[in-house]
């Protein structure tokens, strides 16, 4: 039963874009009597100017990470922390992906590809891969784009917030699936 | 806290990458990653524009007060300092059900229309407030009810079963989130005055 729940929620969510891009302008035009398309052309001005603000902000954040992962101390990191982790039930397994998640949005998913195919799908540590991959977010990456985009330097306490949400996504989503398919 | 965080990346990246014989590739991954950053913002312009245009319509129609107005109750508890009418709440609010509902390609340039209406209220424009911090950390929390696409596509049938662990572990995540948010803007490290630069 919650397969084809599942099944049919991810069905459903194919509709959301379609919909909203027509049913906005649908409500403004019809019920409001918007001229839709001159509001559409003057909001999407603004598209570029941000995208182009961000910029010296992204290339900070993803040099440094780009930095940090070519020189393989991830890997340093992971043979450390492998015999600590696995003392709390944290399976090595997962800990590159749960690393390189808050880093790398594009290098989490090779990671998770890469454990799904050598693991199977119905394994412990795929199933743990997969929901942390879907609780977690590219912090550093979110965190770039969204002050950069207003010029904002001075990040105060939302980096360790972040990253804090980060480690309880990830220490939540090993004990949730140990709990459920242990 | 940024500032240690960039540099010692880049700085154990150096290190590391001398000892292990990796130095070239950390020259390249610099050069490419700069690059990258440039592609990755340039590819945005269009969706930006494309969701930017759709929200101007939804402000002048009305439409995102009237959702602004349906969520009060809990945007005021998690936003106090941002009064419950501003157009900030709006776009906070379709930003949160963007994500809610996997939409990133939309979540984006609707949450950058958020900080823009946040900054708006800023007084110190280099400085991040309480609301922005909140904002940014219930993003990366990741609220999100439908699993990504790409890992419906990687786990196939198999899905479903992550269907209620993500559920739970992304919950988990936000509510740290915001106990983290609400702990820290009081601490002294990072409190709200002049200079402070961490």
């Amino acid at each position: 039963m919650i397969d084809s729940f599942v099944l049919g929620v991810n069905e459903f969510s194919k509709y959301i874009i379609p919909f909203l891009l027509v049913g906005i302008p649908f409500y403004g035009l019809v019920f409001k009597k918007i001229k839709v398309y001159e509001s559409f052309v003057e909001g999407a001005k603004d598209g570029f100017t941000i995208a182009v603000r961000i910029i010296p902000y992204l290339v900070a954040i993803l040099v440094a990470i780009g930095m940090f992962r070519a020189s393989g101390a991830l890997d340093l990191l992971l043979n450390f922390l492998s015999p600590v982790l696995s003392m709390i039930g944290f399976p090595p397994e997962n800990l590159p992906l749960a690393l390189m998640r808050p880093l790398s949005g594009s290098g989490s998913l090779g990671l998770l590809t890469d454990l799904i195919n050598v693991h199977g799908p119905d394994s412990l540590i795929a199933k743990i891969g997969a929901t942390m991959f879907g609780s977690t977010e590219t912090t550093f990456y979110v965190l770039a784009v969204y002050f950069g985009s207003v010029g904002v330097r001075k990040t105060r306490h939302a980096l360790a917030a972040g990253l804090f949400a980060d480690l309880v996504g990830v220490l939540s989503a090993v004990y949730i699936c140990q709990f459920f398919f242990g | 806290m940024l500032n240690y965080i960039w540099f010692g990346m880049m700085f154990i990246g150096v290190i590391v990458g001398s000892l292990t014989g990796n130095i070239d590739a950390v020259t390249a991954a610099a050069i490419d990653m700069a690059k990258v950053a440039v592609n990755l913002a340039i590819g945005l312009i269009g969706i930006m524009a494309l969701w930017l245009g759709v929200m101007k319509i939804a402000e002048e129609s009305g439409l995102i007060r009237v959702i602004a107005k349906g969520l009060r109750p809990m945007t005021i508890r998690l936003f106090p300092d941002v009064p419950p009418d501003h157009p900030a709440i709006g776009s906070i609010v379709l930003n949160m059900s963007a994500n809610i509902l996997g939409l990133g390609n939309a979540a984006t340039p609707l949450g950058l229309k958020a900080m823009e209406e946040l900054q708006e209220l800023n007084p110190n424009k280099e400085t991040a407030t309480n609301a922005m911090a909140m904002f940014l950390a219930l993003n990366t929390s990741s609220v999100q009810l439908i699993l990504p696409a790409t890992v419906v596509a990687l786990m196939g049938s198999l899905s479903s079963q992550i269907f209620i662990t993500t559920i739970v572990a992304t919950g988990m995540s936000t509510i740290a989130a915001i106990i983290a948010v609400k702990f820290l803007e009081k601490r002294k490290r990072f409190a709200l005055i002049e200079g402070n630069n961490s």
